[in-house]
């Protein structure tokens, strides 16, 4: 479970997380939608504990644990997960390799004995496998050449693996055909667990029919300003953002 | 300059003393005595290279050189060989060891050598003073306006010549491991030769160890020829050195037509270090690659400067380097690709990437390529950077610790150099030394 209590964040000196307030239970999807600029890839970021953030205010709470003084690889260890709206290309480290080092460096913050290899590729592989991802993606540089289908895919693959109590999905269906945004969101859908919380920010709706949320939230200006049931979606799409937003509209 | 009279430094004033005091007890014949003078009153013109001197102008010699050290002296052969340079894993090798660069017979597995391979010592060579072998010693043509060079020929003591009769495949690598003693600070002026015949193939590592407890001025020069068909895989590791060090490793290369030479040169820092590598395609179709990687900290300098001499048609030149910088250190990379006239259907493309990761850290990258045909193809790119930020995050949202994170990246970096070594094991050597060098600053 994931509390973030009266949320204030900046960079560079410029605010952009208001007095932010939101809670996602175990066990429970939550939506956040929101207009261009209304903070969410920030807030991603600040939960995620990328460096250059700069919380003012409130606190941020994992399963009781405030996060916030932890760096982004302690919090990762701690269960944070952040799949990101565009993955980033590493050039000359295989996806393999990435991966073991990811998985075992958590596994070490954690005091828990690293994975050996076999036990390792056993699980690369099954997950690989559940996701359509092809064996030879592995042995290439991680998402160098992959197209957006694959990159996504490499990234819940990822989460899998990883196993995180709570996962951000920022924007995954931007860059995805239907086909891929099908079975990338299938691959979330498995995830699915009563210890594990999700929020899953994205400008439209199409994605939330694939993954559908428990609760949707609206964020402008840094703040959720509604809350409601998945139809929440269905009306944002239909009126846009203008109720929820004042003069931003 | 030549011809303006200029007032010597204190140390220029001392190399002129010492060198009339150890001149006669340098060895070689009196032709090599002729040569020495010739090339010493050659360095008196120039001085030691300056930044006012344009192939210099990134690592000031004469600054760096106030003092000069003593000339080393007789052989010492109580040094811990394995114990300095150990066996490189699963690299089966022919072992000829220098001393505080003189050639150490009793150290050096002379005894087994592969068939047609065959080694002399560089002061047996010059006390017979060779017509030919003099001529091939001194590489003309190339590196003539080098006063550093001109210094070597002018105080070379010790060094090893090599000589791979025409068509043996040497299996075995053979490695020149050169030992500074480290009794005391000094001056090492070493030569070695090694000349490859008609379609001979070898593979040979130079690796330098010790010399971090004393400072050092170090001044070799390796010459090579290689026949028309000679193959040559090569690597260079020169030893980090104490602070206040000068390392001068220049290699003179020369190619016949379809020889192929692959070398690659890693530093890990330590004092200042020029490495200068003259390459000249003498015959068409032979192709030559020189890549690299440098690590610098602290107040580390490295100068990699290359003069690729594009000579005969349908040859291929690759430079490909790749540096990272931290701490207030200081890299160069000067790349000149000349192509003559008469060298049509050139394939040149050379390459320099570096990283910088402090902002007390300076890369002078000059690529420059100076062409004379009109039916060529050459390319040439530079990069300073730093290490992505969005990389880094990326690595620690997945977990990875930032110091985990940012030696990744950098060994990702290097990598792509260290792939252009032919032979894996001594590849896992090389990337061996990078993972030291990255855990040794914390980046591990």
């Amino acid at each position: 479970m994931i509390e973030i209590r009266n949320l204030h964040a900046e960079i560079d000196g410029k605010q952009i997380i208001n007095g932010l307030s939101l809670t996602v239970q175990n066990g429970e999807v939550a939506a956040i939608m929101g207009p261009n600029g209304s903070g969410k890839s920030t807030l991603s970021y600040v939960i995620s504990g990328r460096d250059g953030y700069e919380v003012t205010g409130g606190e941020i709470l994992l399963n009781g644990e405030n996060i916030l003084e932890m760096n982004a690889a302690e919090r990762a260890a701690h269960g944070v997960f952040l799949a990101f709206q565009y993955p980033l290309e590493i050039p000359g480290v295989t996806t393999m390799t990435f991966l073991k080092a990811c998985l075992n460096a958590q596994r070490k913050s954690r005091g828990e004995a690293e994975l050996s290899t076999p036990d390792f590729m056993k699980r690369v592989k099954a997950g690989a496998e559940k996701l359509g991802v092809p064996q030879d993606m592995l042995r290439r540089a991680l998402n160098v050449g992959f197209s957006g289908g694959e990159k996504k895919r490499m990234e819940v693959l990822q989460m899998s693996l990883l196993e995180p109590s709570f996962a951000i999905l920022d924007e995954t269906d931007s860059g995805l055909d239907i086909d891929a945004l099908r079975i990338v969101s299938e691959g979330v859908n498995a995830l699915r667990d009563p210890k594990r919380s999700f929020l899953v920010i994205t400008h439209y709706q199409r994605l939330l029919d694939y993954i559908v949320p428990d609760t949707v939230h609206v964020m402008s200006k840094g703040q959720i300003v509604k809350t409601g049931p998945k139809e929440l979606a269905l009306e944002l799409e239909a009126n846009g953002y203008r109720d929820y937003v004042g003069e931003a509209a | 300059m030549a011809g303006v009279m200029k007032t010597p430094s204190a140390a220029e004033a001392k190399l002129a003393a010492d060198y009339s005091g150890v001149r006669a007890a340098l060895p070689g014949n009196s032709a090599v005595g002729q040569l020495r003078d010739a090339a010493f009153d050659q360095f008196k013109q120039a001085g030691l290279p300056t930044r006012r001197v344009e192939a210099w102008h990134y690592t000031d010699l004469r600054l760096a050189m106030r003092d000069v050290l003593p000339l080393a002296k007789a052989t010492r052969t109580d040094v811990a060989l394995n114990t300095l340079a150990p066996a490189i894993a699963d690299v089966d090798s022919i072992r000829l060891v220098l001393v505080d660069g003189f050639f150490a017979p009793e150290l050096s597995d002379v005894a087994c050598l592969p068939k047609g391979v065959s080694v002399a010592s560089l002061a047996d060579v010059l006390a017979k003073g060779d017509a030919g072998l003099m001529e091939a010693l001194s590489a003309p043509g190339m590196g003539q306006n080098d006063a550093a060079l001109a210094l070597n020929t002018a105080f070379m003591q010790g060094g090893v010549i090599i000589d791979v009769a025409p068509a043996t495949q040497v299996a075995t690598a053979i490695e020149i491991v050169a030992l500074a003693s480290d009794g005391a600070a000094q001056a090492v002026y070493s030569r070695s030769l090694l000349r490859v015949g008609h379609g001979a193939t070898i593979t040979l590592i130079e690796r330098e160890a010790g010399g971090a407890s004393h400072a050092q001025q170090r001044n070799h020069a390796f010459v090579v020829s290689l026949a028309d068909e000679a193959q040559f895989e090569h690597v260079f590791v020169p030893a980090p050195m104490s602070a206040g060090s000068t390392h001068v490793a220049s290699m003179l290369v020369t190619l016949g037509a379809k020889a192929q030479f692959n070398s690659f040169t890693l530093t890990c820092g330590g004092g200042l270090l020029r490495r200068q590598v003259f390459m000249r395609f003498d015959g068409e179709h032979a192709k030559g690659q020189l890549a690299g990687a440098t690590l610098l900290q602290g107040k580390d300098h490295a100068d990699t400067t290359l003069i690729v001499q594009h000579v005969a048609p349908h040859c291929m030149s690759r430079e490909y380097f790749k540096t990272v910088l931290d701490g207030d250190a200081t890299g160069v990379y000067q790349g000149k690709v000349i192509v003559a006239p008469g060298a049509q259907k050139t394939d040149g493309a050379m390459k320099s990437h570096a990283i910088l990761l402090s902002d007390g850290a300076t890369m002078n990258n000059k690529p420059e390529l100076e062409i004379f045909a009109d039916d060529v193809v050459c390319g040439h790119g530079a990069t300073v950077a730093q290490l992505d930020e969005d990389q880094i995050f990326y690595a620690m949202a997945r977990g990875l610790p930032k110091p985990v994170a940012q030696s990744m990246l950098l060994e990702a970096f290097v990598d792509e150099a260290t792939d252009r070594v032919e032979s894996e094991p001594v590849r896992a050597y090389l990337t061996g030394l990078i993972a030291q060098w990255l855990k040794a600053r914390g980046l591990a």
